[in-house]
């Protein structure tokens, strides 16, 4: 097996030389190979997937992704295939419809082979609170994946498939990008519809790719972008702003202007991490851009608003899960008690910390010192990156300050790794787009190097990817685990 | 701030979530660790900085009063836990605990 | 001691959509179970709601006939609680800006205007419904009702009487028909009451404590349930007790309130901005556009019955209580009959045939044209008024015109002197005694006369015009 760029598989299926089922099987031979070790999914459509690659054979569809296998995150709601969000109160859930992404990449010609493993609920950096298995990263098989979305981050990095959708509310797509070494982009708050992914915090979360590449990305950003009428908070934009992400991807870092922050938080930032992203800066100098530097005055207090806002809006949007039309049901004589035993058993302990924070936050007489105050501080932040980037094309910085911790390593303090989103929750409560890029490895484990735009402004961080990607001045290292590259 | 176990027990009670004396216990002084992290939100001025509760701004997204397709009703009740004649069955709600 | 009461009442109303105010199904309750459901509203994971430009608009509309101040930047916010017909764990509604605020509703109270304060009226979606089984073992969900589109108008405690609770509720249903932005069918749910109830000593300024009453399911148990509470809590003050602040429930078979004596837990909705729907900005145009829809409310229409029609106050009220009755009653004098005959017709006639036969205007068989046709034929004379009734009861039963009845039965007057004449002088020159009679100073004698000549033409005749042309000619006789 070798792994191909979704572009080269989707160039193969047009010219006639391979065909879906072709890439299908091998999708699925990868899964069944390799995911054993890996436990990157939760659900394998393997019928479903054959019968669809079969099918698009004999009629004469076509699509941008046409015969292309592909997973989601088990957050992404798929019609009569189970969607459990890795949790017990979802284990037997069967959607009664499609959520939009799933709908589009249909449409597009993409075959889903499964659904991919995650924080439950996407409540974590680790993957580990995952209520059914621990996915392990496709570089040391002692070591996580990342976060939330580490399934799908280690299904694409061990070419399982050529791409997977992950959702990022604080750094689920771009550090479990960073920690599996591939490519993960998160973006801006409105591009893709929220219709059909189970929330977590509806003002943060945003669907995005896992792909081997930025140009790989792009191909896939163009399938599930778009205005969607199911969900109101999705962008309407003028033409100018929906253009093909592909194009102008290899204009290369010429006049291109980097902004490296001024005074970035640096506690427990792994010194290999910041060496391998000032070497990404300088290659990246010497290709062309220009560097300046920006200041973010209020980075510091991101983690602390995040906290508060985020499981604020998730005690909220987990309410819904009451066994009452679906989930999980705990036997009790009064509904009360129906309430309070289904959810106590069905929730795990970092689902239920988050609920306890964000009732605490919105509660009675506190809601003014907590919530409102984080969604102040969030103006704050939003205007940071707005004056930053009036000096900057795209800003530069690490996406986590460590490689891939091992497993157990941080589950008992929750403070400390919630601390570890430093860098990429900002974006989030910016509504910003970022990506992860691979820029190094430190002892086998792959670093990433995150690249922030301004809202609607993904081409320009696809682009710089893209020539980074060319300019590479590292070894890569095929994983230990997984298809090698 | 120091969160007590009766603290997250009220807490728990709003988030409908049984939960046992020995996660209280656990929890207690790790919402302790994470709201006195929050404190130092209440370092910066903030006064008349207007909230932020979404990402960017559009206003009136609205869907026009066009009936579409419900789910068929076995579709809809599929997934509940139980159900009989048509609605989901639930245990017994004790009077006077309806809401609107 | 004299008590004063105070009532507060918090109305619910169902707006008239055709689908709910997040999703596209159908709003209609009254389906078999959990037919008009999808996974916005049974609150499947992953669902996002999309606010029904129809509903915000007959919000906005509703806040406007009530007078309100319109907050043209307003938002949505979850009101979050458990319950089993609550699919979602909150329900979307509007906590710190309503759509509509300050507004007031006019009543007439003995003679005089009565200005009742409302504090807010704003937009949310309704529950679904609980079925609680009578042996108390289980609780049946149907969710076709979630998702409903409601305004909830909440009145200031400027209530003083359980009658002015329910001129309130008259006048407030009567704006809501008019503005067509509901049915305010309380019997079926489409309209729903609850009210805060208290006495103070008068001249006090300070609130007793309320009793808040629930499940009043009609205008008349609105009034009964607060009558009983006023007497229940004057009794406790009387006798040296408190009243507790407490939810109480009406119960229609005994007609008293009920103490729902839950173990009430100190609500805590933890109300936050709803982040699946974005903010709502109303600008000048819009408001102007909506405002022009509404059409001239109940309390304006009296006024100019009153002084443009010269109806009487009574008239004029009766005929504007509901719109579908005004509307009638201006298509009736639209076609240039008397107000008042019109006005008679409306009122007695048309609404007691209506009402006798549980019918609606729009199922009413005589039509305004007809109706006017039939007041022409009366006041020029071609029939009487006595001819008139049976042939409105003709119209009734055919949908025929007057016209067409009064041609069908023969019944058109014969008020022409020249067709009269020779028929009268017939009937002088058979009747000397009767002549003799009148000329002797018997005027009933006339009345034989008038009656042979009514016979004479098979009660055609003018009767007013007999009489007088049958004196003229007996005159003449000297």
């Amino acid at each position: 097996m070798t792994l191909h760029s979704l572009k080269d598989m989707i160039a193969s299926i047009r010219s006639g030389e391979t065909s879906p089922s072709d890439w299908v099987n091998e999708s699925l031979d990868a899964i069944e190979r390799y995911d054993g070790a890996l436990k990157s999914f939760l659900t394998v459509t393997a019928e479903e997937a054959r019968d669809h690659a079969k099918k698009q054979q004999l009629t004469n569809e076509s699509g941008p992704l046409f015969g292309i296998p592909y997973a989601l995150k088990d957050n992404m709601i798929t019609k009569g295939i189970r969607t459990t969000a890795a949790s017990r109160i979802l284990e037997n859930y069967i959607p009664p419809y499609d959520g939009t992404v799933a709908q589009k990449l249909r449409q597009s010609g993409g075959i889903l082979v499964g659904k991919t493993n995650m924080d439950e609920f996407a409540m974590g950096s680790s993957t580990e609170t995952s209520a059914f298995q621990k996915t392990a990263n496709p570089y040391g098989a002692n070591y996580v994946p990342g976060g939330s979305s580490g399934g799908s981050a280690a299904a694409v990095a061990a070419g399982l498939v050529p791409f997977a959708l992950g959702s990022d509310t604080g750094g689920s797509i771009r550090q479990p990008a960073a920690f599996c070494g591939c490519f993960g982009i998160k973006p801006t708050y409105g591009r893709v519809s929220r219709y059909g992914l189970i929330a977590f915090a509806s003002s943060l979360d945003q669907i995005g790719p896992f792909t081997r590449s930025a140009e790989d990305a792009a191909i896939v950003l163009n399938a599930i972008c778009g205005y969607d009428p199911m969900d109101s908070t999705s962008a309407k934009l003028p033409a100018e702003q929906q253009v093909d992400f592909t194009a102008g991807i290899d204009a290369g870092v010429k006049g291109i202007r980097i902004g490296i922050v001024r005074n970035l938080p640096e506690e427990g930032l792994q010194p290999a991490v910041k060496a391998a992203v000032d070497g990404a800066v300088r290659a990246l100098q010497g290709a062309g851009a220009e560097v300046v530097e920006v200041e973010l005055p209020h980075m510091e207090y991101a983690v602390a608003t995040y906290y508060l806002i985020a499981p604020a809006e998730a005690s909220s949007n987990l309410a819904r899960f009451d066994g009452v039309r679906y989930g999980r049901r705990a036997e009790a004589s009064g509904v009360i008690d129906m309430f309070e035993r289904s959810r106590s058993e069905g929730f795990g302990m970092e689902v239920k910390r988050r609920i306890i924070i964000g009732t605490y936050a919105l509660s009675s007489g506190y809601y003014d010192a907590y919530y409102k105050r984080a969604q102040q501080m969030r103006t704050k932040i939003r205007q940071d990156y707005e004056q930053a980037f009036a000096s900057c094309d795209v800003i530069l910085m690490p996406t986590a300050p460590t490689t891939a911790f091992q497993f157990g390593e941080k589950a008992d303090n929750p403070l400390q790794m919630y601390l570890n989103d430093i860098y990429t929750i900002p974006a989030n409560l910016a509504g910003i787009p970022g990506a992860s890029v691979p820029c190094g490895f430190s002892d086998g484990l792959p670093i990433g190097l995150q690249i922030l735009a301004k809202p609607f402004d993904e081409h320009s961080i696809l682009r710089v990817a893209h020539a980074y990607e060319q300019l590479r001045t590292f070894t890569w290292q095929a994983p230990v685990l997984g298809v090698a590259r | 701030m120091k969160i007590t176990e009766e603290t997250v027990s009220h807490v728990a009670r709003l988030a409908r979530l049984a939960m046992p004396d020995s996660e209280k216990a656990l929890l207690a002084p790790q919402l302790s660790d994470i709201l006195d992290y929050a404190e130092t939100l209440q370092r910066v001025d903030l006064t008349g900085v207007e909230p932020t509760s979404h990402p960017f701004q559009q206003t009136n997204v609205l869907r026009d009063d066009v009936v579409r397709d419900s789910l068929p009703r076995d579709a809809a009740l599929m997934n509940a836990p139980d159900s009989e004649a048509g609605q989901v069955r639930v245990p017994a709600v004790l009077e006077g605990g309806s809401e609107a | 001691m004299n008590w004063e009461t105070v009532i507060g009442l918090e109305v619910h109303v169902e707006l008239k959509t055709a689908s709910k105010i997040f999703c596209g199904c159908k709003n209609d309750s009254k389906s078999e179970p959990n037919t008009n459901v999808c996974p916005v509203c049974m609150g499947h994971p992953g669902a996002l709601p999309v606010l029904n430009r129809n509903a915000l608009e007959l919000g906005l509309r509703a806040a406007m006939a009530l007078n309100c101040q319109i907050n043209q930047k307003s938002k949505f916010d979850r009101k979050n609680y458990f319950y089993p017909d609550s699919p979602k764990g909150y329900q979307i509604s509007q906590f710190d800006k309503p759509i509509g605020e300050h507004g007031y509703i006019e009543i007439e109270l003995n003679g005089e205007t009565k200005r009742i304060g409302i504090t807010r009226l704003h937009l949310e979606e309704d529950a679904g419904k609980s079925t609680h089984a009578a042996d108390g073992s289980h609780t049946l969900v149907d969710f076709n009702r979630t998702g409903v589109p409601l305004i909830e108008i909440v009145s200031e405690p400027d209530i003083r009487s359980p009658e002015e609770a329910r001129l309130y509720l008259e006048a407030l249903k009567s704006i809501m028909q008019y503005c067509d932005v509901s049915d305010c069918r309380m019997e079926e749910g489409s309209l729903r009451c609850d009210a805060n109830i208290s006495l103070r000593p008068v001249g006090e300024t300070k609130f007793g404590n309320k009793a808040e009453l629930k499940n009043m399911n009609s205008f008349r148990n609105v009034q009964r349930g607060l009558e009983y509470e006023v007497e229940r809590q004057r009794e406790l003050y009387e006798n040296g007790e408190a009243v507790v602040q407490e939810t109480r429930r009406f119960d229609e078979a005994t007609q008293t309130t009920i103490s729902m004596r839950s173990k009430e837990e100190a609500h805590d909705y933890r109300y936050f901005p709803e982040p699946d729907l974005v903010d709502l900005d109303i600008d000048d145009a819009w408001l102007a556009e909506i405002r022009a829809s509404i059409p001239e409310l109940p309390a304006a229409k009296r006024q100019r019955y009153e002084a443009e029609l010269g109806l009487p106050a009574y008239d004029a009220g009766v005929l504007t209580a509901d719109p579908q009755t005004a509307t009638y009653y201006e298509q009736v004098i639209g076609f240039g009959v008397d107000a008042k005959a019109a006005s008679n017709w409306v009122m007695s006639d048309i609404l007691g045939a209506l009402n006798n036969e549980g019918k609606t205007f729009a199922e009413c068989p005589i039509t305004p044209e007809n109706l006017a046709g039939l007041i022409s034929e009366i006041s020029s004379g071609k029939i009487s008024s006595k001819q008139g009734r049976d042939v409105f009861k003709s119209m009734w039963e055919t949908g025929k015109s007057a016209a067409a009845i009064i041609q069908e039965q023969g019944m058109e007057q014969i008020s022409d002197a020249s067709v009269l004449g020779p028929i009268l002088d017939e009937i002088i020159a058979n009747n000397p005694k009767s002549v003799a009679d009148y000329k002797g100073g018997k005027d009933r004698a006339i009345a034989a006369l008038v009656g042979q000549a009514m016979k004479a033409t098979k009660g055609k005749a003018n009767p007013g015009l007999v009489n007088q042309l049958l004196i003229e000619k007996i005159n003449a006789i000297d």
